[in-house]
């Protein structure tokens, strides 16, 4: 947690508030039957003492056996009502709060699914993580154990006050005069106690962190023989953390006895002020005993006033960082005139030329930078015709990956325009677009659920047998059928349970399910065995299959088999051509060819490797200075 | 470890025993209050009572006050104590532990698994007593009013330890597998925002949402499950009581009518039957927590119970194993691999295979292979980060078994493949493994290790914090202050695992012309992938599936043309392509 999510402000800020309750707008009717309730639960409180007063004042003091059988049924009515209506309250607050927090972990969670890319770039998972759990479940603190709650405490002190006042209002002065005494005591002790705790969560956070690291570290921290030295640093955190937990303790020690302490001074006074005016003025014994239960009743919520403070606190500094989420700009959609697939005048036009310029992709003159000017790619220009295969060649870094980044319009491109379909990629909804472009990438992501999950993706419009034909096709179907459970067998979070061959034979057959018109391939690198090599290819054969094909190639099997080649170096274009034109240029295109024909004449590792090697020396070659200076991933034919 | 807090716990229970048997005494003031009332009494009288109400609350409130100081005062030292005691024991066991266990599992058990001990400790253990002492006197004197009574209003008394014990058991199941759910909730949503891309390139935001929702379906769902049942604790027990106070007042209401007990002993009585209500409460509640505290208790001994690394430097305080292992560091040491073979446990092919070879005193010896050719095993061994088998690994002549880790570590300097930095400052990074380090010693290792210019650019220079809390630094940046670390360490034995595969080939030339001085008078191993490298090493060994395939120096290999042949053919044609 940064410091700055530590920071706490006012405990009631009215905009929040009011957008808070918002959320319990559908719950209204149930939130007005909670309220009734906590009114009769607090009644109920009140009849206790009251019906203590009868049974001793009335019915034992004048040996009326009667009047105290009735009082015991009152009593015995009371409790019951008490059971049944505390019950039933408490559980409506907190289904109510429950459902509240799930309309907001909703709303927060359809916002993040609505945020540009560019927002993931800068913005650390595990920030937003805790927007989506802790904020959230702090806001449920407050529903479950504030808000409603502290209007139950009003209501019972009011009516605690008023039936002292109408049971003698002499002794009530006589009580109240301790009053000042508890509010002093309680705040004072809020104060510090918020200050130790506030002291105790940062200690403990530091423990905790130290703990962390050592157990991460504990290879380094073993190897530079710092075992002493960190024992020493870590005994001091624990020490501090203990110390401030030790003043909490301290806190309570003296709070708790003193409130107590406080109450017995109120009984004292009621027991001799009372005492002499039952003696003088008749006052009864019933309503000195009533008293003393209605002192102590009185008490409790005070002294909780300062919890639910803190509650309260909290809980606005949680909501104004979900509003703030909440209130991010999400991406823009083009206006519907310039949506596709509407009927009037303008797309009828377009259409028209849809019929020539479908499957067709362009870019002209993409200038792209992440930050300032880093320039990533820089004038890029080539078409690709329908049903055309184009490969991208390039070192890592070269701006293969940012390129179709662009065309998917995870960003928008800074200078000049891409075009699919004739149409600019500005003119798009984002959801027609990226229906339409079908990505297969390098390391597959899949999601954890079942293998037809995965294939299906969330549309219900394709039916089993359409996503089992195009697992068909792929040749993805027999290994799927040979799993537990077949097309229902679990998968785990990114797959971790597949081999890598077929994770990407299940990302050929997601995308050929969707039947796309576009095909994006980031092919993959990782090593599978000759069988599932040549599975694989075949299964690529099929998915290009009369689709414009956009490539980025490590595998020399694919580089020859497509139209044109384009060869991206430190994001520009400076090599366009096929596989033979290109080798008889003797530029980049030939060298990195070269390259991996070197690695496969020493090649004896796995089958698989021995295709890889263009990618290799790509990896190598980038990791020079520039933007894609990023570590170099070992690969294993960078040594063969 | 609870024997040093004998006298502090005797004291803690003295006071629980001391503020019960006092506060006790109340409901007989209140007797002895009502009775005189009702046969008349001087108001001189009646304030003298107010007045022992008052001193017993006060009395009883200052025990009670050192009771909670003392008993759950310890109880904050044991957890110290124990907490301390389990990072020591952490880090003495062997780094393969630490590849097995996953860090959150050992981190509850230093958090959560330590808090339930102490909540067993501390307000179990007070509660425990307090209860024990309310009920045994209160019962006496209730006793001592009515039997008949007392026998009668006890009689929900049980049932309330009963309900808390049970519900209370039941609610913590419940609670527990909503947090298990609520992680599961955290993994999806942590899954569907690293894999933010795929969502939206398959345009699968709305199905996302639609899972997202189910499983937020779940989630309320035992919520609910959960708010069922601990919604009827609080109220239940209300009634209970209530029904235990109902009882004393209808059935004492009775005796006091027909003249068995007076309105005094009444009043007591009822007023003792209050002071059991929390007891009770409490009993249920104490039960949870040792039958909660036990469990965490084995849970914590069971990593404890793990054999440390080197059983016979386990024990002992740190303080001693600090002055004692001071021995000196011998100056020029070399390296010896013995028909070495090992097998990482757990698999079943071995990493290395009959791997014998030299690195005399002073010499530097590089290793190249392809990954996973067993070149960073080979180097792990040596400090014993894994167990070599007995007699295939020396250091001076001497069988790394047979030297106290302590000692064979201070030997070496290394810097890893994947470098750790700590959350400090830059300095104190660097300087992490000595003891005191002078600046000047800080810059003209950090010089060497050309990560001089980066600090300087640093918003604190060497004071800037890293990590979490502090800058980033790039893998290049972070390899650099290994270096750093590794060269301040001053050992005679310098092993440099392809530490500097994240910085370009111009700073890796300044950085080598910084070493090769430092290399000079160490004894290195160094593992590279450039031949830039590895180029001027003494010796050159390549290994390849776990064996040693190729020996010799640049030139002797390079005529050899075999595998190194290949690699430095490849890696000028890459240098050739980066500069086209």
């Amino acid at each position: 947690m940064s410091q700055d999510e530590e920071v706490l402000g006012r405990a009631y800020d009215g905009r929040l508030m009011r957008r808070l309750l918002g959320y319990l707008k559908p719950y209204r009717g149930q939130v007005v039957v909670a309220a009734v309730f906590v009114l009769l639960d607090s009644l109920v409180q009140l009849a206790g003492p009251y019906l203590t007063k009868e049974a001793i004042d009335n019915g034992i003091r004048h040996r009326d056996l009667a009047h105290l059988d009735l009082v015991a049924l009152l009593y015995l009515t009371m409790l019951a009502v008490g059971l049944g209506v505390g019950y039933l309250n408490n559980q409506i607050i907190q289904r109510v709060g429950q459902h509240v927090m799930l309309d907001l972990r909703v709303a927060l969670f359809r916002q993040l699914q609505r945020l540009p890319v560019s927002f993931y770039d800068r913005t650390p998972i595990g920030r937003l993580m805790t927007r989506v759990t802790n904020d959230v479940d702090a806001l449920n603190e407050l529903a479950t154990a504030g808000v409603i709650a502290i209007f139950g405490d009003l209501f019972t002190v009011v009516g605690i006050v008023f039936a002292m006042f109408r049971l003698n209002a002499e002794l009530l002065v006589v009580t109240f005069s301790v009053l000042p005494l508890i509010l002093i005591v309680s705040l004072t002790f809020r104060l510090r106690v918020r200050r130790s705790f506030r002291d105790i969560r940062t200690r403990l956070a530091r423990m905790n962190a130290f703990l962390n690291e050592n157990l991460t570290g504990m290879g380094t921290v073993q190897l530079l023989n710092r075992e002493a030295r960190n024992y020493e640093e870590f005994r001091q955190v624990n020490a501090q953390h203990r110390d401030s937990n030790l003043e909490a303790v301290f806190y309570h020690a003296v709070f708790f006895p003193v409130l107590e302490l406080v109450g017995a001074l109120a009984v004292s006074l009621i027991v001799w002020y009372g005492g002499r005016q039952v003696m003088w003025t008749g006052i009864t014994l019933g309503t000195l005993v009533a008293f003393i239960q209605y002192t102590q009743r009185f008490f409790r919520p005070i002294s909780d006033l300062s919890e639910k403070y803190n509650v309260l606190q909290q809980a606005m500094a949680s909501s104004e960082r979900i509003f703030d989420l909440l209130d991010m700009p999400v991406e823009a959609e083009p206006a519907p005139a310039l949506a596709p697939a509407t009927g009037n005048g303008r797309a009828a036009r377009e259409g028209a030329a849809t019929g020539r310029d479908e499957g067709r992709i362009e870019f002209r003159n993409v200038w792209f930078a992440y930050q300032d000017d880093n320039w990533v790619l820089q004038d890029v220009s080539f078409d690709i015709a329908p049903g055309e295969r184009v490969a991208l060649v390039g070192a890592t870094g070269s701006g293969k990956t940012t390129l179709t980044s662009l065309l998917l319009r995870f960003y928008d491109v800074r200078r000049g325009e891409i075009r699919v379909d004739g149409r600019p990629l500005e003119a798009w909804p984002r959801g027609a677009l990226r229906e339409r472009i079908g990505l297969v990438l390098q390391d597959p992501f899949l999601f954890s659920g079942t293998i037809e999950s995965n294939l299906r993706l969330g549309d219900p419009r394709r039916t089993h047998e359409a996503l089992e034909r195009a697992a068909r096709e792929v040749g993805a179907h027999e290994f799927i059928e040979r799993l537990p459970g077949g097309y229902g067998a679990e998968v785990r979070e990114r797959g971790a349970t597949l081999s890598a061959g077929q994770r990407q034979l299940l990302a050929f057959a997601r995308t050929l399910a969707r039947e796309p018109r576009l095909l994006v391939l980031d092919e993959a690198t990782s090593s599978v065995d000759t069988r599932t090599e040549l599975l694989i290819q075949a299964a690529l054969r099929r998915l290009m299959e009369g689709r414009t094909c956009l490539v980025i190639a490590h595998r020399l099997s694919t580089i020859q088999d497509v139209d044109r080649i384009v060869v991206l170096h430190h994001g520009r274009v400076r090599e366009v051509g096929t596989h033979a034109e290109l080798l008889a240029l003797g530029g980049i295109y030939a060298r990195l060819y070269q390259l991996q024909v070197l690695g496969n004449r020493h090649g004896d590792g796995a089958p698989a490797a021995r295709d890889r090697a263009p990618d290799a020396a790509v990896l190598r070659a980038a990791s020079g200075p520039g933007p894609g200076s990023s570590p170099v991933v070992d690969s294993p034919a960078r040594l063969v | 470890m609870i024997a040093r807090y004998r006298r502090g716990l005797a004291w803690g229970i003295a006071c629980v025993v001391l503020t019960d048997l006092i506060a006790l005494t109340q409901p007989q003031v209140l007797r002895f209050a009502v009775d005189d009332l009702y046969r008349g009494v001087t108001s001189e009288k009646l304030g003298r009572y107010a007045v022992i109400l008052f001193a017993i609350a006060v009395v009883s409130g200052l025990f009670k006050f050192w009771m909670r100081l003392t008993v759950i005062g310890i109880s904050r030292h044991l957890e110290y104590d124990l907490r301390n005691e389990l990072f020591a024991h952490l880090q003495h066991l062997p780094l393969r532990y630490f590849q097995r266990a996953r860090t959150g599992e050992i981190m509850s058990r230093a958090t959560n698994d330590l808090s339930a001990v102490r909540m067993m400790l501390g307000p179990g253990l007070m509660y425990l007593v307090n209860t024990v002492v309310v009920a045994l006197v209160s019962i006496g004197f209730m006793l001592a009013i009515s039997p008949r009574l007392t026998l009668l209003s006890l009689l929900p008394l049980p049932l309330v330890s009963l309900a808390v014990w049970v519900f209370g058991e039941r609610i913590h199941r419940r609670f527990e597998e909503i947090q298990a759910h609520f992680a599961t909730l955290s993994a999806r949503v942590q899954e569907n925002l690293a894999g933010v891309r795929v969502v939206r390139a398959f345009a699968r935001e709305a199905g996302e949402l639609e899972d997202f929702r189910a499983l937020n379906r779940e989630y309320l769902a035992k919520n609910l499950a959960l708010i069922s049942t601990s919604g009827f604790l609080n109220p239940g027990l209300a009634f209970l009581s209530g029904v235990a106070a109902l009882l004393a007042l209808y059935l004492g209401g009775r005796q006091v009518i027909a003249g068995h007990i007076t309105l005094g002993e009444f009043v007591a009585f009822t007023t003792y039957l209050a002071m059991l209500n929390w007891p009770m409460v409490a009993l249920g509640w104490v039960i949870n927590l040792f039958q909660r505290g036990m469990a965490s208790y084995r849970r914590i001994l069971d990593i404890l119970d793990q054999p440390a690394a080197e059983p016979e430097f386990g024990s002992g305080s740190w303080a001693e194993r600090r002055t004692s292992a001071r021995a000196e560091v011998r100056e020029r040491i070399g390296i010896e691999f013995r028909d070495l073979t090992f097998t990482y446990p757990g698999a079943n092919r071995p990493a290395l295979r009959s791997v014998s070879f030299t690195v005399p005193a002073g010499r530097t010896v590089a290793i190249v292979g392809r990954t996973g050719a067993g070149k960073s095993t080979l180097l792990a061994l040596l400090p014993r980060l894994f167990e070599p088998p007995p007699g295939t690994v020396f250091l001076d002549g001497r069988d790394v078994r047979t030297w106290s880790l302590e000692e064979l570590r201070r030997h070496i300097g290394m810097a890893p493949q994947d470098p750790f930095l700590f959350s400090a400052t830059v300095a104190e990074n660097i300087a992490y493994g000595v003891e005191h380090a002078e600046p000047a010693a800080i810059e003209r290792v950090t010089a060497i290790a050309g990560l001089d210019g980066d600090v300087r650019a640093f918003p604190a220079g060497y004071g800037t914090r890293v990590g979490e809390r502090g800058i980033t630094l790039s893998g290049g940046q972070k390899q650099r202050a290994t270096i750093a670390r590794a060269v301040l360490r001053d050992a005679p034995v310098l092993l440099l695992d392809d530490c500097l595969s994240s910085v370009d080939t111009h700073t890796e030339e300044t950085i080598l012309r910084g070493l090769r001085g430092e290399m000079a008078r160490r004894t290195t191993l160094i593992i590279s992938h450039r031949v830039s490298t590895v180029r001027d090493a003494d010796e050159i060994v390549v290994l390849d599936e776990g064996a040693v395939a190729e020996r010799g120096t640049h030139a002797g290999l390079l005529a050899h043309d075999g595998l190194y042949a290949a690699l430095v053919r490849q890696q000028q044609l890459e240098e050739e392509l980066e500069a086209s």
